[in-house]
C-alpha cells in the first residue's frame, strides 16, 4: 500500500472535524509558525522550493519559485487567492479535498498566506461546488474561534482573514490573472504580465494565487520535511503524492492519492478497478482537456511533471479521463473544442476565432464530409494557438495535436471511408445549443 | 421593485467593504435570485446600488453561465455535456428523454414557468457521470427514471 498525506482522514459521506485533523497533526505547523516564528516566513519558501512542491493546478509551478517573486519590501495588505474554480473538464480532486478535510486546507492557506505575510486569503470557488463552499465558511468559523485563522493567530499579532467568494461560473475565471479580474467584479479577461500578480495583483497589491491540492501539501511539508516529502515520490525528480481524478472507461471512478511518478498502468488496474468488460485502453487525456491525448504505447509512463514533460505531454491537473477501443476520438475532439470554443473569453483573435474553425474542421470531419486537407489545417491553426493572449488557445488545441499525431489513421479512416468508423452504437450528437 | 430591507442591507455592506466592485457578483446573484432571472430592470437597479454604469454589468451578466439575461424557470436544469458525461452510454437518449419529459428542447423553459434545460460544461462529477445541476444542487449517475423522480417530487414541492 501506498502512504495516504492529503486523503488520510478521508471518511465516507462526512468531512473529518478540526479535532480529528488535529489528531492526526493537524495546526501545529501553523502553531510553531506564528508562536514560536519557527519557521519564519523566509524559512517556509525555503522548505517549500527545497521539497520541490509544484502546482497542482495544471502548470507545475515551484510554488517556493513563486513565493520568492514577492519583493520583501512589497506593500500591504497582501493577498493569497486559494484556487478551487476547479473546472478543467475530468478535474474533481479539489471538490474531494474539500469534503474529506478542510482544515488540512484552512492550514494550507494560513501557512501560505504567512510566507508572504499576507493577511487576506481569498477562496475562488465554482458555483457547482456550494456544499465545499458552505462547508468551508462554517470551518473556518470553527478554526477562527480556535485562534487558527482571523485576527491575532494563537496571540502572535498576526492576522489572516479567510473570505469565501462564490463565482458565477466561467472556465477561464479558473486562469490566475483572470481570476483576480474577476475578483474585481471585471469581466474576467486574462491579464498579461507583467506585472506579475505577486507583485501587482488584485488591486495592484501583491498577490499569490495557488491550486487548492497544492496549499494542502504545504501543512504535511513543514511537518515533516522537504526531504520526506520529495521521497514520497517514486521518481527521482518528482516529490509528494498526487491525487488523480480517474474518470471514462474504468470500474471505479473516483479520487486516488499516489506517489507521484506512479505508472498510469497502476492507477487504471489497481485503483481504478481496471477497463470496463469488453473494453481495451486505447488512450487517455493525462490530466485534464487541455493536456494531450495520449496513446496506449505510454499505458506504462510514470505520473509525474518531469517525466511526463520529456515525453511531450503534461500531467496537468492529473485527471485521467480513459478512453477505450470502442470510443470516437475525433468525436472526443469535437466534444473538447466545442467546450473550449463556448469558454473561450473572446478577448484575442486567435482564440475567439481559431477555437470554432478547428471545430468546424472536426466537426466536418466526424459527420463524413472531411477531406485530406483538413489535417493539415488543422495542424496549422492549432499551431497558431501560440499567439494567443494567455495559455488557454494552446491548451485548447493540446487534445487536437495529440489526436492527429498520435491518432493520425482513426482521423484518416473518418476521411477516406467519409464517415465516422464508430458510428454504431456511439453515443454522439449535439445537443447544445449556447444559452447566452 | 427589490425590497427596502434588501436595498438598505446592501447598502450597509456596501458602506463596510473599501470596495464596491469587489460584491458585484454577489449582489447581481441576489438580485437575480429575487427576480428570477437578469431582467432589464433587475440590471438597472444593480447598477444603481453599486453606482455602475449598466453597460459595465451588461458586461458582466453575459460573461458567466448563471446569470440568466432571459426568463429561465424556477428549477434551471443544468445539463453537463463535456466529454465524459457526453460518452457515458445512452448519454444521447437520455438528453431525448429529459426534453420529452418536460415537453421542451434544450435552452427552452416549461409554458407552467417551472422548468428550464440548459447545456453547461464539467460540472466537476466525472465519477458520478451523466451528471446535472439543478439550481444548486447536483445529480449524478441518472438515469431516465432517476430524472422522472427527481421531476416529480421538484413538481409536489413546487
Amino acid at each position: 500500500m501506498h502512504p495516504r498525506v492529503l486523503l488520510q482522514n478521508r471518511k465516507p459521506g462526512r468531512i473529518a472535524t478540526m479535532d480529528e485533523y488535529r489528531q492526526s497533526g493537524g495546526y501545529q505547523a501553523l502553531e510553531k509558525a506564528f508562536v514560536k516564528n519557527d519557521p519564519s516566513p523566509g524559512d517556509i519558501r525555503e522548505i517549500l522550493l527545497e521539497a520541490r512542491l509544484l502546482g497542482r493546478g495544471g502548470a507545475g509551478f515551484p510554488i517556493g519559485k513563486k513565493m520568492a517573486t514577492v519583493p520583501e519590501d512589497a506593500p500591504h495588505p497582501r493577498y493569497l487567492v486559494c484556487n478551487a474554480d476547479e473546472m478543467e473538464p475530468g478535474t474533481f480532486k479539489d471538490r474531494v479535498l474539500i469534503h474529506a478535510d478542510p482544515h488540512q486546507l484552512i492550514e494550507g492557506i494560513v501557512l501560505a498566506a504567512r510566507a508572504i505575510e499576507a493577511e487576506i486569503a481569498v477562496i475562488f470557488i465554482r458555483r457547482e461546488y456550494e456544499n465545499a463552499a458552505r462547508i468551508l465558511e462554517r470551518e473556518i468559523q470553527i478554526a477562527r474561534d480556535a485562534g487558527f485563522a482571523g485576527k491575532n493567530i494563537l496571540g502572535s499579532g498576526r492576522d489572516c482573514e479567510l473570505v469565501v467568494h462564490r463565482s458565477a461560473g466561467r472556465y477561464i475565471c479558473g486562469e490566475g490573472t483572470a481570476l483576480i479580474n474577476a475578483l474585481e467584479g471585471k469581466r474576467a479577461n486574462p491579464r498579461r504580465p507583467p506585472p506579475y500578480p505577486t507583485t501587482r495583483g488584485l488591486w495592484q497589491l501583491p498577490t499569490e494565487v495557488q491550486n487548492v491540492e497544492t496549499l494542502c501539501c504545504v501543512p504535511h511539508v513543514l511537518n515533516n520535511g522537504a526531504q520526506w516529502f520529495q521521497s514520497l515520490a517514486l521518481t527521482d525528480s518528482g516529490a509528494g503524492t498526487k491525487v488523480f481524478s480517474v474518470s471514462g472507461k474504468v470500474n471505479n471512478p473516483g479520487c486516488f492519492e499516489l506517489p507521484m511518478g506512479v505508472r498510469l498502468s497502476e492507477l487504471i488496474e489497481e485503483h481504478a478497478g481496471g477497463m470496463i468488460p469488453g473494453s481495451r485502453f486505447k488512450a487517455c487525456m493525462p490530466g485534464g482537456a487541455s493536456t494531450r491525448l495520449m496513446p496506449e504505447s505510454m499505458y506504462h509512463v510514470r505520473l509525474d511533471y518531469g517525466d511526463m514533460k520529456e515525453k511531450g505531454y503534461r500531467l496537468g491537473t492529473g485527471a485521467v479521463m480513459v478512453f477505450d477501443h470502442k470510443t470516437c476520438l475525433v468525436q472526443v475532439a469535437v466534444n473538447l473544442m466545442t467546450f473550449f470554443a463556448r469558454e473561450s473569453c473572446g478577448w484575442c483573435t486567435p482564440c475567439r476565432e481559431g477555437l470554432p474553425y478547428i471545430l468546424d474542421l472536426l466537426n466536418r470531419i466526424e459527420a463524413g464530409q472531411g477531406r485530406a486537407e483538413y489535417i493539415e489545417i488543422i495542424r496549422k491553426m492549432c499551431g497558431h494557438m501560440k499567439y494567443s493572449f494567455c495559455a488557454f488557445a494552446p491548451g485548447a488545441a493540446a487534445p487536437v495535436q495529440g489526436l492527429i499525431e498520435n491518432f493520425h489513421e482513426e482521423v484518416t479512416a473518418h476521411i477516406e471511408n467519409q464517415r465516422c468508423p464508430f458510428q454504431d452504437g456511439q453515443a454522439g450528437g449535439d445537443n447544445a445549443g449556447s444559452h447566452h | 421593485m427589490l425590497p427596502e430591507t434588501y436595498i438598505n442591507e446592501v447598502e450597509k455592506r456596501l458602506r463596510r467593504t473599501g470596495r464596491p466592485r469587489e460584491m458585484v457578483i454577489d449582489v447581481m446573484l441576489e438580485v437575480q435570485q429575487f427576480y428570477g432571472w437578469f431582467s432589464d430592470e433587475a440590471l438597472e437597479q444593480t447598477a444603481g446600488l453599486l453606482q455602475m454604469h449598466p453597460l459595465e454589468l451588461e458586461e458582466l451578466a453575459t460573461f458567466y453561465n448563471y446569470i440568466y439575461r432571459q426568463p429561465v424557470g424556477k428549477y434551471v436544469i443544468h445539463v453537463c455535456d463535456s466529454v465524459i458525461c457526453q460518452m457515458t452510454a445512452g448519454y444521447e437518449s437520455f438528453v431525448e428523454h429529459m426534453q420529452e419529459k418536460l415537453g421542451i428542447q434544450m435552452g427552452q423553459t416549461t409554458h407552467d414557468g417551472l422548468f428550464s434545460l440548459l447545456p453547461v460544461c464539467c460540472l466537476g462529477y466525472c465519477d458520478l457521470a451523466p451528471a446535472l445541476m439543478i439550481n444548486q444542487t447536483v445529480y449524478g449517475e441518472l438515469t431516465a427514471e432517476k430524472f422522472d423522480q427527481i421531476i416529480e417530487d421538484l413538481r409536489r414541492e413546487k
